[in-house]
């Protein structure tokens, strides 16, 4: 997030996209609900679900599945053509303006309604209103990013927060909500194939130099690498050999779940690092077991960038490691000795190879977590990014056209399918569906569909249905639902059983390597 | 401040900022009001009246948690006629209900006769679920009062058991509403209420509906909320009692929230979670999953030893033993195949510090820079 969780109930209009908020991310959610409730602050929520939180929107515009760059680029255009841009935000701090406006350009109302379905009207209602706004906070999740286009989505998002001078200002920014708890640290901590700690690029030569000195070795590998979703099917190609996972459930949580299966079994060696025999574990040749977050002293960063200590509360059972202590025995048993004291000593290495981690210590956070940047250590951190320049100077427009999901709804497979979680459960449910009362409130799969589309199918509450798109199917127990929208189809990822992951779609966004979870084609049928 | 605006309790002199209420003064002042109905972030209510305080030249006592203090304000927090009020207000809550535990008084004949009906009604005979953790037990004892004065109310509701995670004890329940502000106004969740009149009051879901039927999402904010045994955690429910646990505060390990929460422990078992009061970003709030979804932790099926696959089949190894294997069969990929045929997932669930050593490993000793999480998924 650029802006804090605290700072959202300081918004007077609040955007909120391709987050089903209440469930997923339900203590942030109660902060817009108070926004709402009790500051006047103003809703607009664009969904292809009717979601819990559309109950306390002003506006609920209901998009076509992979439209997002459509409507954005439409309340760009209506807000042009109205002139409620910031024009001073945009001189001063923006680049690529011209370009951007002439590319929208051509997005009228009417052209967005052709191809979103959102009535001209309420785009045109909903632009003014975020327009209008003093402070206009932009919140999203994986409805956004899990498209072919999720690169382009989330730019014309910042497009939108740029061109109403939403940056840098409380209550304002573009924040993306994280599902896992540490996935910013993840990404932080250079879990990703470009860059090292802190975001530092694999390819600038200083910081390869910085990490080579710091660790005491030479030719570090300078080629940005593969990300999970390019791995997987070089390893159904033969040409990927080995794998090490730590602490992830890819063979419930990855599309295309049989193309998947098959490649992970292709490997030549799996190593897999947990807490629970996962159904990835199961297909590894070695499994190590680890403490969970309660047997640890750590840190995690939440989705607005705080660093966050993680405590031992209990002892773990059995013969457990930490995951760094793994992974430093495998180190040093293959030659390169790695060794730490503590989770405490190896913060402090991190923050003497990451600027942005530089004043982050577990002194400095026992009480309260900071924000990155944090540079020194007396820097007070930054809640707030963006406040008098954008990281590369100027911020940037892009010029973005909308493209077609990949696939589309046709004679064969008439209805859409979109993916998510539910309140109850977690990712691949290796945790949650260990707490019974968890389980009591939701046992299984569902598919979600629209009375109109059950009466349509003879499908009635409850009926076992099997779902089929051209990657596999699956059999589910129908939940005839008023958030169901005509047309499309909903499935949580959850439950290994009926996993909707055998059904989605692995074409990529070019950019980013996110798989287009959030829609594809299905036909419905009643099971046998 | 402007310190020429002041009020004076018990008679020191203190400053004030316009809208403070006495409470907000007296407390940032350390002296102590007692409270009940009062909740932090909602607006005051002023149904309980434990707070009041005695304010010169008023008529009538005053509740610090809802009166604004002006300019010159004389108040008394202890004053015989505020004793008074709130010993009247203690013995009414005490009398009405199934307040067993011991300052229900042990003098009184019927003695016997409520205990038997209370270990009916509690479906256990030991004392009331949240004895040593509960703001109107605290009071009793503050101001040595006891539920014997009243003669006791029946119980007009059955306790609600049929919700995976709350039990409801109307009986218990002294009618302050936290719980309806915490669900309606802190997690807005809209799923309690007042219902019905006078005597029959109840705290309700639409429709006077079982939670599990309702709007309720389990967040457990109410149950928090509650300053007695009107809302208690199933789990907890006489297994665990405050004093046999020790807390320790961590972040939560499901959204990226990062919620704040305390780990209840016995017996090196994490018992129950609460929300941490009052630190950022979750100011005390929890939802479902990270109030209530902490059995894995102690679940049988941890895995509790290294693993190596022999013939599709696991057996169980020494450290020594798999760790030698790995780091064997690793060298042996990336001496043959090269760097670039091996990867590493990290993930979004462990630590920092231990993404930080998956990104050292990866890059130094694997020599490739295959790594990735499953962020995107
Ligand atoms: S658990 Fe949460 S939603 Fe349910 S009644 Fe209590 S506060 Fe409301
Ligand atoms: S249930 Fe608890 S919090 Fe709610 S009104 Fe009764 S005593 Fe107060
Ligand atoms: S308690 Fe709920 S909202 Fe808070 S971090 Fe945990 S999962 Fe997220
Ligand atoms: S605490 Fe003030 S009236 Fe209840």
């Amino acid at each position: 997030m650029t802006n804090t969780i605290a700072d959202i109930e300081t918004a007077d209009v609040i955007l909120i996209t391709g987050s089903n908020t209440t469930e997923n991310h339900p203590v942030l959610s109660s902060v817009v609900k108070r926004a709402v409730a009790f500051k006047g602050a103003k809703l607009i929520v664009v969904d292809p679900r009717r979601i819990k939180i559309t109950e306390f929107s002003d506006h609920w515009l209901r998009q076509n599945l992979g439209t997002d760059v459509a409507w954005i680029n439409g309340m760009m255009h209506v807000i042009l053509n109205e002139n409620l841009h910031d024009t001073a935000f945009i001189d001063a701090r923006t680049e690529g303006f011209a370009e951007m406006k002439a590319t929208v350009e051509k997005y009228t109302p009417e052209f967005v309604e052709s191809i979103t379905g959102i009535p001209a009207r309420e785009l045109v209602a909903a632009a003014k209103l975020f327009a209008s706004a003093k402070a206009g906070s932009i919140l999203y999740c994986m409805g956004i990013t899990q498209h072919i286009t999720g690169t382009d989505n989330v730019k014309s998002l910042a497009n939108l927060a740029m061109l109403t001078g939403n940056l840098g200002i409380a209550g304002g920014g573009v924040n993306p909500l994280r599902g896992q708890n540490n996935v910013q640290g993840a990404c932080d901590m250079g879990g990703l194939p470009n860059v090292l700690t802190g975001y530092q690029p694999v390819t600038n030569a200083d910081a390869i130099q910085k990490m080579e000195k710091a660790w005491g070795v030479t030719g570090l590998p300078t080629e940005v690498g593969l990300t999970v979703t390019k791995m997987i099917p070089k390893a159904h190609d033969g040409e990927f050999k080995s794998l090490y996972i730590i602490g992830e459930n890819p063979l419930v949580s990855d599309p295309d779940l049989n193309h998947a299966e098959k490649s992970i079994k292709n490997l030549e060696f799996l190593v897999v690092q947990d807490i629970f025999m996962t159904e990835t574990a199961r297909v590894a040749d070695v499994v190590l077991p680890s403490r969970c977050f309660a047997e640890k002293e750590g840190t995690f960063s939440n989705t607005e960038r705080r660093v966050q200590r993680v405590r031992e509360a209990v002892k773990p059972p059995g013969d457990v490691k930490y995951d760094w202590e793994i992974t430093c025995e495998i180190a040093t048993r293959m030659g390169f000795p790695m060794s730490y004291g503590s989770s405490e000593e190896i913060m402090r290495e991190i923050a003497a190879v990451t600027p942005s981690y530089g004043g982050i210590s577990y002194d400095r956070i026992e009480h309260e977590g900071l924000h990155w940047p944090c540079p020194t250590a007396d820097h007070p951190g930054t809640p707030i990014l963006h406040g008098q320049q954008f990281t590369r100077g100027k911020g940037m427009f892009h010029a973005i056209e909308w493209l077609p999901p990949s696939e589309h709804a046709d004679e064969d497979y008439p209805m859409y399918l979109t993916t998510g979680r539910v309140l109850y459960q977690y990712h691949t449910g290796t945790m949650t569906m260990k707490t019974e009362g968890l389980n009591e409130r939701s046992p299984e799969s569902f598919v979600e569909i629209s009375d109109k589309d059950a009466q349509a199918n003879g499908l009635a509450n409850g009926d076992m249905v099997n779902v089929a798109s051209r990657r596999g199917d699956i059999t589910a127990r129908v939940k005839v639902s008023s958030m169901a929208v005509n047309g499309t189809v909903f499935i949580p990822f959850h439950f290994a059983e009926a996993a909707a992951n055998k059904l989605t779609n692995a074409q990529l966004d070019p950019v980013s390597g996110i798989p287009e979870f959030k829609v594809c084609a299905v036909k419905v049928s009643k099971a046998a | 401040m402007d310190t020429k605006r002041t009020i004076t309790i018990n008679g020191n002199v203190f400053p004030f900022e316009t809208g403070e209420t006495i409470l907000e003064v007296a407390r940032r002042h350390c002296i102590d009001i007692p409270t009940l109905c009062h909740l932090k972030g909602a607006a005051p209510t002023g149904a309980c009246r434990i707070c009041v305080v005695e304010v010169e030249n008023a008529r009538t006592l005053m509740p610090a948690c809802s009166t604004p203090v002006v300019h010159q304000m004389i108040v008394l927090t202890e004053s015989p006629k505020v004793v008074e009020a709130r010993k009247l207000i203690l013995q009414l809550m005490l009398s009405s209900g199934n307040h067993n535990c011991a300052v229900r008084g042990s003098d009184g004949k019927d003695w016997t006769r409520f205990q038997l009906q209370v270990a009916k009604d509690d479906n256990s005979d030991e004392l009331c679920p949240v004895w040593g953790d509960c703001r109107l037990q605290d009071l009793a004892y503050r101001y040595q009062v006891s539920g014997e004065k009243f003669s006791a109310t029946e119980t007009r509701y059955p306790m609600e058991t049929v919700n995976p995670f709350i039990v409801r004890d109307f009986s218990r329940c002294i009618q302050c509403g936290r719980c309806v502000q915490a669900c309606n106004e802190i997690q807005v969740n809209n799923a309690i209420n007042f219902g019905y009149r006078g005597p029959d009051s109840k705290i309700i879901a639409a429709g006077d509906r079982p939670l599990k039927d309702s709007d309720c999402v389990f967040c457990g904010e109410c149950v928090q909320a509650c300053p007695v045994g009107a809302l208690v955690e199933k789990d907890v429910r006489y297994k665990v009692r405050p004093w046999e646990t020790t807390k320790v505060r961590t972040t939560c390990s499901y959204c990226g929230v990062g919620c704040q929460l305390l780990l209840h422990v016995k017996d090196n078992r994490v018992v129950s979670v609460t929300g941490m009061p009052d630190a950022v970003p979750n100011y005390g709030s929890l939802c479902v999953k990270g109030r209530f979804g902490y059995h894995f932790i102690n679940s049988e099926e941890r895995l509790t030893s290294p693993l190596i696959k022999e013939n599709g089949e696991f057996r169980e190894a020494s450290w020594d033993e798999a760790l030698d294997l790995v780091a064997d069969r690793f060298k042996t990929i990336r001496d043959t195949h090269g760097p670039d045929t091996m990867g590493v997932l990290t993930s979004a669930r462990v630590t920092n510090e231990e993404n930080y050593i998956a990104h050292k490993f990866t890059r130094a000793v694997l020599k490739t820079n295959n790594i990735d999480h499953c962020a995107r998924l």
